[in-house]
């Protein structure tokens, strides 16, 4: 974006909308919204405090659970789809369902079979993101140069070497790209669930804040929230543009 | 080089081995309903390099396939050494026509590729490697990535991996149809050498009547689809004269004008 012929640094629009949120605060519209100073101000003052810190600790937990298993299950799930014609027709019309499944209404029921604690919001993650990456990591070995495998095969690789030296580096742009939107989806399962369940993390914290009217400490963690999604995927973006260099060459 | 296929430990005692490397007996191919290949027998002598040659889609990846042991033929059987192909195997080495290097890896990493499979320590494969990317003339470049070479260059890539791997019997799929002219036949001259040198039996795919005839001992020539072999030729005479000499040499543009007046028929 330029300014009167300067360029401006990234993101700089943030700073516009932020003045808005502002004055619109200021102007005492609503008592939903505190001004983004005070958000700000409370933001520092919340994010000391061990119940934040708590609901950090559980988020994060539940968060990075969620996704080992999303990752961990959903990446060799989807390259052995790729890779087998009777695997794919098996699995993939689940997957797709799951996909485009409205996933909230599925947790419920997951309250029911797995109680009102961690293991349910962990699964809740694990079943946001791991849709996308297995769809992602089928895509990637499907599009795979074929003399690649069989340039493997021809050296003697196992079944085992060209799983690991071949298909997993050859798909590993569009696999990076379905953890990235995975990761995204996580956060979703991971917030979803919990208030949800909302007896642990933000879920908790979020149902104090709204129950009390605290709406600047409701919007200072959700603004905490917002800038770790945004930055765990940026970090995954950054990732994605190390690989693509080979990306359009295989 | 020859050295380096005899090992120390006692070798029990074997009958000669067999004069030709490598014989497809009665190879026949089908895909489907398309029939590739039909009753193909052909026989490569050791240490030769023996050119499969004939017009586009008539066979010759199927058959090097059905040799390297990627592909099963429909009926008939492919004996290396005397010993019936079932698959793969460390006695050949395959050099692909669109180079099949790892894109995520340096041409180091490329070239011992080979040998990284077969289990062979880091240090060890990389010296091996290093000394083919010297000979293949890529000295310098071990750090390279594919993208940043030149077609040419990966072709050598490639064929310093299927050498680094020191398989007795090279098995190669138009490796220079991808590579520009002046590449080309400064390509096909150190073919020439290479045959000479290493003592392997290359069989080498093409479709180029006067490439067939620069580089081949024995040349078989393919029929269109169902494929079998219509005609043997071996360009004896012009062999040894030289690599600047040969295509001047009357009996290379005989052999030449030989194999178009019995090709030009199967083109329209
Ligand atoms: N996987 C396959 N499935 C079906 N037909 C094939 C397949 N591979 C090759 N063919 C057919 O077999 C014939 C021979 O192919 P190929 O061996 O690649 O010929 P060449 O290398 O001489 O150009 C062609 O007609 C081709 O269409
Ligand atoms: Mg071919």
């Amino acid at each position: 974006m330029r300014l009167f012929g300067y360029p401006l640094p990234g993101m700089s629009s943030l700073i516009l909308w932020g003045l808005l949120w502002e004055i619109v605060g200021r102007l005492d519209l609503t008592f939903f919204l505190p001004p983004l100073t005070e958000v700000v101000s409370t933001l520092f003052a919340v994010i000391g405090t061990p119940a934040f810190l708590k609901a950090l600790t559980e988020t994060a937990y539940a968060f990075f659970a969620g996704v080992f298993f999303a990752v961990a299950i959903g990446i060799p799930t989807g390259i052995l789809m790729g890779k087998s014609r009777l695997l794919d027709e098996l699995l993939l019309p689940w997957v797709n369902m799951f996909l485009s499944a409205p996933l909230t209404a599925l947790v419920p029921v997951l309250m029911v079979l797995f109680g009102f604690g961690m293991k349910a919001i962990i699964i809740t993650t694990t079943l946001f993101a791991i849709w996308i990456i297995i769809l992602n990591s089928r895509a990637g070995v499907l599009q795979i140069n074929r003399s690649l495998v069989e340039m493997a095969r021809s050296y003697g690789a196992t079944p085992l070497d060209a799983f690991f030296k071949i298909y997993f580096w050859a798909a590993l742009p569009e696999i990076l790209g379905g953890v990235r939107i995975g990761v995204i989806r996580a956060v979703k399962g991971v917030i979803i669930g919990q208030l949800l369940i909302s007896i642990v993390g933000f879920g908790a914290l979020f149902e104090l804040y709204a129950n009390n009217f605290l709406m600047a400490h409701f919007w200072a963690v959700l603004v905490v929230l917002f800038a770790l999604a945004f930055t765990i995927s940026e970090f995954l973006a950054y990732l994605e543009r190390r690989v693509s260099y080979y990306a359009a060459k295989r | 080089m020859a050295m380096s296929q005899i090992s120390d430990a006692p070798r029990p005692i074997r009958e000669p081995a067999p004069e030709n490397a490598v014989v497809a007996r009665n190879v026949s191919k089908h895909y489907g309903p398309v029939e590739a290949l039909r009753d193909l027998t052909l026989e490569f002598p050791r240490g030769q390099l023996t050119s499969l040659l004939g017009p586009s889609g008539c066979g010759k990846t199927t058959l090097l396939k059905i040799i390297a042991g990627l592909l099963e033929p429909t009926s008939g059987e492919i004996l290396v050494n005397g010993e019936q192909v079932t698959g793969p195997g460390p006695d050949r080495a395959f050099v692909f026509q669109d180079f099949a290097l790892l894109p995520w890896a340096n041409v180091m990493r490329n070239v011992a590729f080979g040998l990284e499979l077969r289990g062979v320590a880091r240090s060890e494969r990389e010296a091996i490697a290093e000394r083919y990317i010297r000979d293949v003339g890529l000295a310098g470049f071990e750090d390279s990535y594919p993208h940043q070479l030149s077609g040419g260059m990966r072709q050598r890539v490639g064929l310093a991996r299927a050498l680094s791997v020191d398989a007795q019997v090279l098995l190669m799929d138009e490796p220079f149809s991808a590579v520009d002219e002046q590449t080309r036949r400064k390509f096909q001259e150190d073919l020439l050498a290479l045959v000479e040198n290493e003592n392997k039996t290359f069989i080498f795919v093409t479709h180029s009547i006067e490439e067939a005839v620069y580089v081949s001992d024995q040349i078989a020539i393919l029929l269109p689809r169902p494929s079998r072999v219509s005609e043997i030729i071996r360009p004896s005479g012009i062999r040894g004269k030289g690599a600047d000499n040969i295509r001047r040499d009357p009996e290379y543009l005989d052999i030449v004008d030989r194999i178009w007046a019995s090709l030009r028929s199967y083109v329209e």
